[in-house]
């Protein structure tokens, strides 16, 4: 008898193919979870917690008197990836960021693919976060995005399709690391027992495509964080000691004769590569924000004349757009000459006539959201919504058809997590990180993130999601790490 | 090293010493104020509070002079500056700054500190004695995770300056108040209570016993503090320390406080017991507060504020 809770019908479960039957990648895994006691399962959790506060693996310090910081909770019931499955991903991954980079060095340079009529001029020119500053220079290897954070969700078709791409500061690596490392304190005789391919070497493999990013011999590489109050703050200055290289705030750099410096006890240092945890809007208060407090002044006129690299690139966030998802597909073909290996989630552009007649006729079934939005705003979900919505957001879409694009509602699949009720199955997504230098370097699996309400999609550490360790396994041991 | 997160660190053990030295001041007043041969309770429970120079803002929180409101004041209150849970909250704050900088395990180590503080605060109070051996402990695993652990470099260099600035400081002060209590005191009994205190308070106990052999007077307890180099805390060892830190930090900056330093060093290698007291016990310690002082200052507007 098992104590995992069965599948809800019609959703696919990553550990069960029903009650008793688990996939072939769970099976060793499966048995285990049946032969543990939940209390026992509860008091390594309760471990877990006390070593994660202790580790300060926390989510903002907000300096208050009794020092509460939070946790993002933690469920260590992994989700396991099949070695073949992985190298599908893994392919797809490659393709789709190097298509993305691509794209970003011709929209800055020669425009190819608006030329071509592939991707609409003013999508791309009229983007709020299409950077004028950024045309006609060319960066070292053409890469805009060294460091990209891909989400997939599987469906209930059983595929992965890609959510978003994640192209300016993508966060949550640190969590990968810290969750492999938990699993391996806490449940050391599971590493025996599954050939798990490991993600530990990913700070290595970042320092080594932030060296590459600079034509300079031997770069001084720094992490460039808004400071210890932001809340991904852990993941800067985890990131920098595991690289060996220095975390700066803005107040620490400065620019003089057309390079930038740091402030150090023994005088001013070059700084050559600047991996930013900070957005575009806040890198320079002489370009951008005048108000920022964060950034450098000069900045930009360092970066332009190529004294500088800032990885990522300014300018990435046009590539990642929700007006621009829908064209990814496009990019791959017209940049690589490639069909696609990734599936994009089938998405209906309202400026087209023909889709905003598709989706007037089908708005109870779609999720239908604003180009700009974030957050769940200006959004309607369809099979959620009342007659009333429906006709009003009809209403709004006609009026202004070029700032919706439309989905079908996914149901993401779920994996079973230790909750109140029991051992439950919870939606999941995965977001693996890209690494682009000399060549493209991912470690296997990702960030595995948890919707921990029942019934919820929502799977943001800030309204209560968690995080998960990703096992992908590793069915040949010699070729689980080509790269590194 | 940047000189903000050098900053950080020096800050940062500079609270972590001042937390323990509040903690082995405390401890001994409490165990001072219980017993019989020593003076009035309440005259052993002031010398925390006179050499911190706190004792009149503790007179206006405070009506008595207790032993429950000196370990309320020196340990738990919040809103004093140079308690112990305000230096560890400072302490861990640098930390929480510099965390990219210390290794995993310092990291731990005082956040695990800050953690059971705050568990501690929360509930019933510690009684004081434990408390007093816990804050202690808690600063030899720090010490032992940052010997262990952290590379030679110019962070546990800086580390090392904040923490033997502080300790001079703080040994010097213990020095001057009790120097002041020596010249009103008369009995042999007390004063032999008396300078074991201090010894204890400074961790020499056992050191002084080992050099003098049972003897226990003023002149020995001030030779051992200030001008031998054996014992952990006296003021030339804390110099030597300095001294030996400020020439490992590279770079050109520094000289101001080099100098100075190594003068004062020179000062305590070549002087006498005999020769300080012809200039004056009391005139000698306010002149090293001061130049302890200097060095800091020093230290900060050619390290911690530079470029």
């Amino acid at each position: 008898m098992s104590n995992v809770q069965p599948p809800h019908p019609g959703i696919p479960d990553e550990m069960l193919v029903d009650a008793d039957t688990p996939r072939p990648a769970y099976r060793s895994y499966h048995a285990w979870l049946s032969r543990v006691a939940e209390q026992e399962l509860r008091a390594k959790r309760s471990e877990a917690e006390l070593l994660f506060q202790r580790v300060g693996i926390t989510f903002a310090l907000n300096g208050e008197d009794d020092g509460a910081e939070r946790l993002i909770p933690f469920d260590f019931v992994p989700r396991i990836i099949p070695a073949g499955e992985w190298e599908t991903l893994e392919r797809g991954l490659r393709q789709r960021v190097a298509a993305l980079n691509a794209f970003l060095g011709d929209i800055y340079g020669e425009q190819r693919i608006l030329q071509a009529g592939l991707v609409p001029a003013d999508l791309v020119l009229r983007n709020a976060q299409y950077q004028v500053a950024m045309h006609g220079l060319a960066l070292p290897r053409s890469i805009y995005a060294h460091i990209a954070g891909i989400d997939l969700v599987r469906h209930s078709d059983g595929n992965y399709y890609v959510l978003e791409d994640n192209l300016r500061v993508p966060s949550g690596v640190s969590y990968m690391l810290e969750n492999r490392r938990m699993m391996m304190r806490l449940f050391p005789e599971l590493f025996a027992e599954h050939r798990v391919a490991p993600v530990e070497h990913y700070p290595n493999l970042l320092l080594r495509t932030l060296r590459e990013a600079s034509a300079v011999d031997d770069p001084n590489v720094v992490v460039l964080t808004p400071g210890r109050f932001n809340s991904a703050y852990f993941e800067h200055a985890f990131l920098a000691r595991q690289m060996g290289v220095t975390l700066v705030e803005g107040q620490d750099l400065f620019v003089r004769g057309g390079f930038v410096h740091m402030r150090t006890t023994s005088g001013p240092r070059r700084v050559d590569v600047i991996y930013r945890r900070i957005d575009d809007a806040f890198l320079d208060p002489l370009a951008f924000r005048a108000d920022s407090m964060l950034g450098v002044p000069g900045l930009l006129s360092v970066y332009r004349a190529g004294n500088v690299v800032l990885a990522n690139a300014i300018g990435t966030g046009v590539a990642d757009d929700k007006s621009m998802y829908p064209y990814v597909p496009e990019m791959v073909r017209f940049y690589l000459g490639e069909e696609p290996i990734l599936r994009n989630v089938p998405t209906w552009c309202l400026r087209r006539p023909e889709d905003l007649a598709y989706v007037e006729e089908h708005l109870g079934e779609l999720v239908v959201k604003e180009v700009h939005g974030a957050g769940g705003y200006g959004m309607l979900v369809g099979p959620a919504a009342s007659g009333e919505e429906i006709a009003e957001f009809r209403g709004r879409i006609r009026r202004d058809p070029h700032n919706y694009i439309a989905q079908p509602t996914l149901s993401l699949s779920t994996c079973p997590t230790l909750v109140e009720e029991g051992i439950a199955p919870r939606h999941i997504d995965l977001r693996p990180f890209v690494l682009s230098g000399s060549t493209t370097r991912i470690v296997p699996g990702g960030l595995t993130r948890v919707a921990l309400k029942r019934g919820s999609l929502v799977v943001n550490s800030s309204q209560g999601g968690g995080t998960k360790d990703t096992w992908v396994l590793a069915e040949d041991p010699r070729a689980e790490d080509g790269t590194c | 090293m940047l000189s903000r997160t050098a900053a950080d660190l020096f800050w940062l053990s500079r609270y972590l010493e001042r937390a323990e030295n509040t903690a082995r001041m405390l401890d001994v007043a409490h165990s001072m104020a219980m017993m019989p041969a020593g003076r009035s309770a309440e005259q052993e429970l002031a010398a925390p509070l006179r050499v911190t120079g706190t004792l009149g803002a503790f007179r206006e929180q405070h009506a008595r002079l207790t032993v429950a409101a000196l370990y309320q004041y020196l340990a738990w209150d919040s809103t004093h500056p140079a308690s112990i849970y305000s230096c560890l909250r400072v302490a861990r704050e640098n930390a929480h700054a510099v965390r990219g900088r210390i290794t995993t395990e310092m990291w731990e180590t005082l956040n695990a500190t800050w953690l059971e503080l705050n568990r501690m605060r929360s509930g019933r109070h510690p009684a004081l004695k434990p408390f007093c051996d816990w804050v202690k402990e808690r600063s030899h695993l720090w010490r032992g995770a940052t010997v262990g652990t952290l590379a030679r470099g110019d962070a546990f260099h800086f580390l090392r300056l904040g923490t033997f600035l502080e300790r001079a400081d703080n040994s010097a002060r213990m020095l001057e108040v009790k120097q002041l209590d020596a010249a009103e005191e008369g009995s042999t009994l007390r004063d032999y209570y008396h300078w074991s205190a201090l010894l204890q308070a400074l961790g020499a106990l056992e050191s002084h016993q080992d050099a003098y052999l049972g003897r226990i007077d003023a002149d020995t307890v001030a030779e051992l503090l200030i001008l031998r180099s054996d014992t952990p805390r006296s003021l030339r060892s804390c110099l030597e320390e300095i001294n030996n830190t400020l020439s490992h930090i590279g770079g050109p900056q520094g000289r101001r406080a080099k100098g100075i330093a190594r003068t004062l060093l020179t000062q305590l290698e070549f002087g006498s017991l005999a020769e300080l007291r012809t200039a004056g016990l009391d005139r000698f310690l306010s002149d090293f507060l001061g130049t302890i002082d200097r060095i800091g200052s020093g230290i900060r507007e050619e390290y911690l504020e530079s470029a």
